[in-house]
């Protein structure tokens, strides 16, 4: 039994003890147990990680263990890491485990919630851990559906067209990313659904015919586009994240629309680089339309939550166009703006899910002058405005420079103009941040229920800390997580430049 | 000695008048007494074959009682279901009985 | 010099001491915290600069040597060996602006005692100075392109705090806001020209021998521009400089060390830290610069004599001051010193202006807080006749303005004189611009001064409120920066900053600098005579006269509402509603309308399920007839 497991089971473990629970003590109590060691190991397989690729360990994936569930169609769960999927699960273990902090008075039917809440991270976990695309797939389902649940039940405003258009839209796009699976293993011969042999099948190149590949890859790249919000196809997002509850928007803008750039990346890039190198101008221009489009339109967003849902667009947007970039220095920064960007937008939906949950109202025409009254969440909201913003010393400022200077080496007038139009967004980024934290935070409160309102909880601080001093880790100290996530970048994309 | 022929028309007329007040009436019990026309004339139709075709044997006429029998009961259920909605809606119509569609 | 590290890193303790746990502080000791940090990290500074001016070994052609004492790799970039470094570099143009930055910063940390005091929010107050101590400091000290734009980037958001301190007032919110964006605006095109310098140089360093400048020649005066245009945002240069008078808003210690002394000069020091490769490669550009510079320092003179608001017309004169170091570096064309007064007299000129503008300008805004403080307003309005109320104040204040008019000896004649000997000998029209508009500073300084100190006194204001002398901890900063001014004129500043780092000697040129003291010194008689007494009818007959230039002065020329039309009219009304309408009604309509599709489709097809046992019959008989039909006859 490979330790990597232990990331699907502690889920699966917690789910019998949230079933086995009594009363909300006993749901907190599997729930911070669980979670935290979700956490540890994370952390340990991270310091393990480091460990092994100083001792020398070469191999492309780390940890690897396979054990066959349906031979004749040649499925396999097959589990194992490299850099890149260490990062995420880190990122996802930070958020699964400040997200139950987040949503720790959340009423009714908690055990349910997270019932399916950890359901949810089940498989975001295993999507992470796996190298089989047949189990990435069916984990990546996992964590689609109990989303339908999550926002249709404990939702806010328009709670049911939210999570069935949000549900309707992940599940076309599993549709495309299904065929777009299938083309690839029957295209690579049909003989295996594992990642790593085949993109080393035949030698490496060409694996799969490269008049197929023109099929597949556009097939599966709108497939996992879809979740990375790709436009046009990124409109579940304000609607869902604006109707989902605190901790799950946490958990979808922060973990889940990862899955998207992921997949991308690990398998319509690393599997078909010829058609990802011929076909990557039109997602370029897709993807660099939603790093300004999205920009543009949190402008003029009065609901917080859009606002945050419209900036993810153009945030994801860039993790994107990066991937696009093909080369080392962009698609490092593209992994570590997934990085960023999930801890950044999971503390700015934390923050807003606890606004909201005090003056119920994210319009921002109604809300102002709360520094005076909840100034641990405004002094919050404004170090997560200006980590989005692109601050230095935090994470964001360090991705999006790694970008910008790896998408700037590609040196033809296509990709010039694309990469400055993609730094105009960090301009943009700032009007809308400013324009929302000086129009709630700063100024004098006028609505007179507001004045009575009181400031977080222990368990939101705890939360919001938790991230903040992630967030800050990330951009004060980034060489680390930089050369782990470029030595699972690096075999990627010279398998890529081998095959051009 | 009736020809052959006769018994035919007569089951077909049977039939066709059972199929199309099956098609045409409103009430369920027309609509079960149609039913039942359609089973006489078929009944009716394995007494003739069998005596045409196989003199010496007597399946047909086994089947036809048999299939009578079923027809009996079948019609108790029926009368008893058509008893129960009746109770419930006052009302045997059939397209007054569109709320068991959903 | 391994003690630099620590000039970085205590500002940087003492921000995260004070910002998160300033709430248990009291008052008192938080700016105790943040003043002892300063006064540390200001001995830090003077003890580096002695060992570096008077220590250090000069190289065998006579240069002072550049230092590296920490470098390390922050973030690779992995590719053509290009990465992310922080470290310090020492060098004159650095070691200068250290001195300078924790001068300035010290005694507005002193002063702020006093001006700040009871205010709420003091220890958060504390912690931004703090932050932008630590950024400021690091941008100087940057070793690499790329490190300064990183804390270029956090000295714009201290900045930013900073002038939104008071952050329930509307005004100073929207000032903030204008202040980050337009900066942030600008300094897009410094992101871009880094990208640039960086592909094509393949170095973000400073260490201009490397063969990759030489192969990336091409492209650097690009590169060079926008980063030019960087700097003009952050140095306010126009039409980039709509932020700064707004900037104001923030509490008066800030303006004058943010928005006066150290921030705003930022951009010059770009300039100057990147001066080799556009000496080397981008000559023609250099002068563009000084063009800009030049209509700036017009510009914002002209504006400046007719504002009414004390601090805006420090402001506007700031942005003129500033302009006059940019036009200094750009009049430079050659960076060997054949002839006397050539190449590298306008990069020195610029950095002596730089040093001395810091000191006087930090003492006419600290001035200016303590007569704010005193009489509650800025307007010139409510002052009038305050000489007697505020003895130190109208003495060092008095100083400042024969500083910054170039009256001999205080230190601003020194500096100005050498930037006008400068102007000259790139060519006379520039020279004659610039002694104008070093007439028209000396106009509208002593405009203020007297408008402040003389003229009509408001009695009835003074009469409710009596104005007073401030406190020592406010006074002292005042003496302190005054004596500075009084005697930095004389410092060899040659022999310590130079474009070569070699020794230049100063020649007063006494052609440029007796015409510029004689004009000075009439415009100063002209202020006099026009403003000294208790009604100005000459001034006001004149604004009666040219009443539409006055009053397009007075508003700025109107930019701000041009500026304001652009975001708000044009971008937010023509790009932003409709981009987000786009995204609602047409691309979320077609899924909208995908979905709605689908749901008419079945329920158009509902019908054939209809449940209704008789209609399934007689299809199923159609059926039956159909299938016999094609038995019997096919």
């Amino acid at each position: 039994m490979n330790f990597l497991s232990l990331f699907v089971l502690i889920p699966l473990v917690m789910l019998l003890g949230l079933w086995l629970a009594r009363d909300i003590k006993g749901v907190r109590a599997v729930m911070v147990t669980g979670s935290s060691a979700l956490l540890v190991l994370a952390a340990y397989l991270t310091i393990t990680f480091l460990g092994d690729r100083a001792a020398g360990q070469t191999g492309e994936f780390l940890y690897t263990a396979s054990f066959s569930w349906f031979e004749p169609l040649h499925i396999k769960y097959s589990v194992g890491v490299d850099g890149i999927s260490v990062a995420m699960l880190l990122l996802s273990a930070v958020i699964v485990f400040t997200g139950t902090f987040a949503s720790w008075q959340l009423k009714p039917l908690t055990k349910e919630y997270f019932l399916w809440f950890t359901l949810l991270s089940l498989g975001v976990f295993g999507f992470f851990i796996s190298v089989d695309m047949f189990a990435m797939f069916m984990f990546y389902e996992i964590a689609l559906i109990p989303m339908y649940l999550l926002i249709g039940v404990w939702g806010s405003g328009k709670k049911e067209y939210a999570a069935m258009k949000l549900t309707l839209m992940l599940m076309g796009g599993s549709a495309f990313l299904m065929c777009g699976i299938f083309g690839i293993f029957y295209g690579a011969g049909g003989q295996t659904m594992n990642l790593y042999e085949i993109a080393n099948q035949l030698g490496g190149a060409h694996a799969i015919p490269v008049a197929q590949q023109y099929i597949w890859f556009p097939l599966t790249f709108i497939g996992f586009g879809v979740l990375g919000a790709l436009f046009p196809f990124h409109t579940w997002s304000p609607d869902g994240h604006a109707s989902a509850p605190t901790a799950v928007s946490m958990l979808h803008a922060g973990v889940l629309m990862k899955l998207g750039g992921y997949g991308c990346f690990r398998i319509a890039m690393y599997l078909m680089p010829e058609a990802a190198n011929e076909l990557s101008w039109i997602f370029l221009i897709l993807t660099g339309i939603s790093v300004v489009y999205g920009a543009f339109s949190a402008c003029v967003q009065t609901d917080l939550k859009y606002i945050n849902a419209y900036s993810s667009v153009s945030h994801c947007g860039l993790v994107l166009f990066a991937i696009l970039m093909i080369n080392q220095t962009a698609c490092t920064g593209a992994v570590l703006q997934m990085l960023s960007h999930g801890l950044m937008t999971a503390l700015f939906f934390a923050l807003i899910g606890m606004i909201y949950g005090r003056t119920h109202t994210r319009d921002i025409r109604e809300l102002n002058g709360l520094m005076r009254i909840m100034p641990f969440l405004s002094v919050g909201y404004i170090i997560a405005g200006l980590a989005n913003l692109g601050l230095p010393g935090f994470s964001g400022f360090i991705a999006e420079m790694t970008i910008f200077v790896g998408s700037f080496q590609n040196a033809d007038t296509f990709h010039r103009v694309l990469t400055i139009a993609a730094c105009c967004s960090i301009v943009i980024t700032a009007v809308y941040i400013l324009r929302v934290v000086g129009k709630i935070l700063y100024g004098t409160c006028t609505n007179e229920h507001h004045l009575k309102l009181t400031d977080a909880t222990w368990d939101e601080r705890f939360a919001v800390i938790c991230l903040i001093l992630c967030v800050a880790a990330l951009g004060m100290a980034p060489l680390w997580v930089s050369d782990m996530i470029n030595d699972g970048v690096l075999p990627i994309v010279n398998h890529i430049h081998a095959a051009l | 000695m009736i020809h052959l022929e006769y018994m035919l028309i007569i089951s077909a007329v049977m039939m066709f008048a059972g199929v199309f007040g099956f098609l045409t009436r409103k009430s369920t019990l027309a609509i079960l007494l149609s039913v039942e026309l359609m089973l006489n004339a078929t009944d009716l139709n394995f007494a003739v074959f069998n005596r045409m075709l196989y003199p010496d044997g007597y399946e047909g006429y086994f089947f036809a009682l048999f299939s009578i029998a079923i027809s009996a009961a079948e019609s108790a259920i029926a009368i008893a279901i058509m008893i129960n909605i009746y109770r419930m809606l006052k009302n045997i119509q059939v397209d007054e009985l569109e709320k068991m569609k959903w | 010099m391994e003690s630099t590290i620590l000039i970085l890193l205590l500002p940087f303790f003492s921000f995260l001491l004070l910002g998160v746990f300033g709430k248990w502080f009291s008052h008192k000791a938080a700016g105790l915290v943040g003043t002892a940090v300063l006064a540390v990290v200001a001995l830090l500074s003077y003890q580096t600069a002695y060992d570096y001016f008077f220590l250090t070994e000069r190289t065998a052609e006579g240069a002072l040597p550049t230092l590296i004492p920490y470098n390390v790799t922050w973030l690779p970039f992995f590719v053509n060996g290009l990465s992310f470094d922080m470290g310090i570099l020492l060098d004159p143009i650095s070691v200068m602006m250290l001195i300078v930055i924790s001068t300035v910063s010290l005694m507005v940390h002193i002063y702020s005692f006093g001006y700040m005091h009871g205010e709420r929010g003091f220890q958060r107050y504390y912690a931004f100075l703090s932050l932008f101590t630590m950024s400021m400091l690091g941008l100087v000290v940057a070793t690499n392109i790329f490190q300064m734009y990183m804390f270029w980037e956090l000295v714009g958001v201290s900045s930013y705090l900073l002038i939104g301190f008071y952050y329930q007032s509307p005004a100073a919110i929207a000032a903030s806001k204008k202040a980050f964006i337009v900066t942030r605006f600008a300094d897009l095109f410094f992101l871009i020209g880094i990208l640039i310098y960086g592909y094509y140089c393949k170095s973000f360093g400073f260490d201009f021998s490397q063969e990759g400048f030489a192969a990336g020649a091409a492209m650097l005066p690009l590169s060079l521009f926008l980063m030019f245009i960087g700097g003009a945002g952050k140095s306010a240069m126009f039409p980039l400089h709509i932020w700064l008078p707004d900037a104001m808003e923030g509490p008066t210690p800030v303006s004058a060390l943010i928005h006066a002394a150290t921030m705003v000069v930022a951009g010059v020091f770009q300039i100057a830290r990147l001066f080799p490769l556009w000496i080397e490669y981008a000559p023609d550009t250099l002068h563009i610069v000084a063009w800009i510079g030049a209509f700036t320092a017009f510009y914002a003179a002209a504006v400046a004599c007719c504002q009414s608001d004390i601090k805006r017309v420090l402001a506007f004169s700031t942005i003129s001051q500033i302009a006059f170091m940019m036009v200094s570096l750009g009049v430079c064309y050659e960076y060997t010193t054949g002839h006397e007064h050539v190449g590298s007299l306008g990069f020195m000129a610029s950095m002596f202006h730089l040093f001395t503008h810091a000191m006087f300008k930090a003492l006419l805004f600290l001035g200016a807080g303590c007569i704010i403080h005193a009489v509650h307003s800025n307007e010139m309005s409510a002052m009038g006749g305050l000489r007697k109320y505020m003895p130190i104040t109208h003495i060092t204040f008095l100083i400042a303005c024969l500083a910054i008019s170039g009256i001999p000896p205080f230190s601003g004649f020194f500096s100005k004189d050498e930037i006008l000997t400068a102007a000259f000998a790139y060519m006379p029209a520039m020279g004659w611009i610039m002694t104008a508009i070093a007439a028209m500073t000396a106009f509208y300084m002593f405009r203020l001064y007297f408008g402040i100190f003389w003229g009509t006194e408001n009695k009835e204001l003074h009469a409710e409120h009596t104005p007073h002398e401030a406190p020592l901890t406010m006074t002292f900063p005042l003496m302190f920066l005054a004596v500075v001014t009084c005697f930095a004129g004389f410092i060899p500043f040659g022999h310590f900053v130079s474009a070569d780092n070699m020794v230049y000697d100063i020649h007063l040129d006494w052609n440029v600098a007796g015409t510029s003291i004689i004009i000075a010194v009439a415009s100063i008689f002209l202020a006099t005579y026009m403003y000294i007494g208790e009604r100005q009818p000459k001034a006001d007959a004149l604004a009666e006269k040219f009443q539409k230039l006055h009053r397009w002065a007075y508003k700025r020329f109107y930019l701000d509402e041009v500026y304001q039309f652009v975001t708000h009219r044009i971008i937010f009304a023509h790009i932003s509603k409709p981009i987000a309408k786009f995204d609602r009604r047409i691309v979320d309509g077609f899924f909208n309308f995908l979905a709605w599709g689908t749901n008419g489709l079945s329920t158009a097809i509902r019908g054939f399920q209809s449940g209704s046992v008789q209609k399934y019959a007689f299809v199923f008989l159609l059926g039956t007839l159909a299938l016999l039909a094609i038995m019997i006859f096919a």
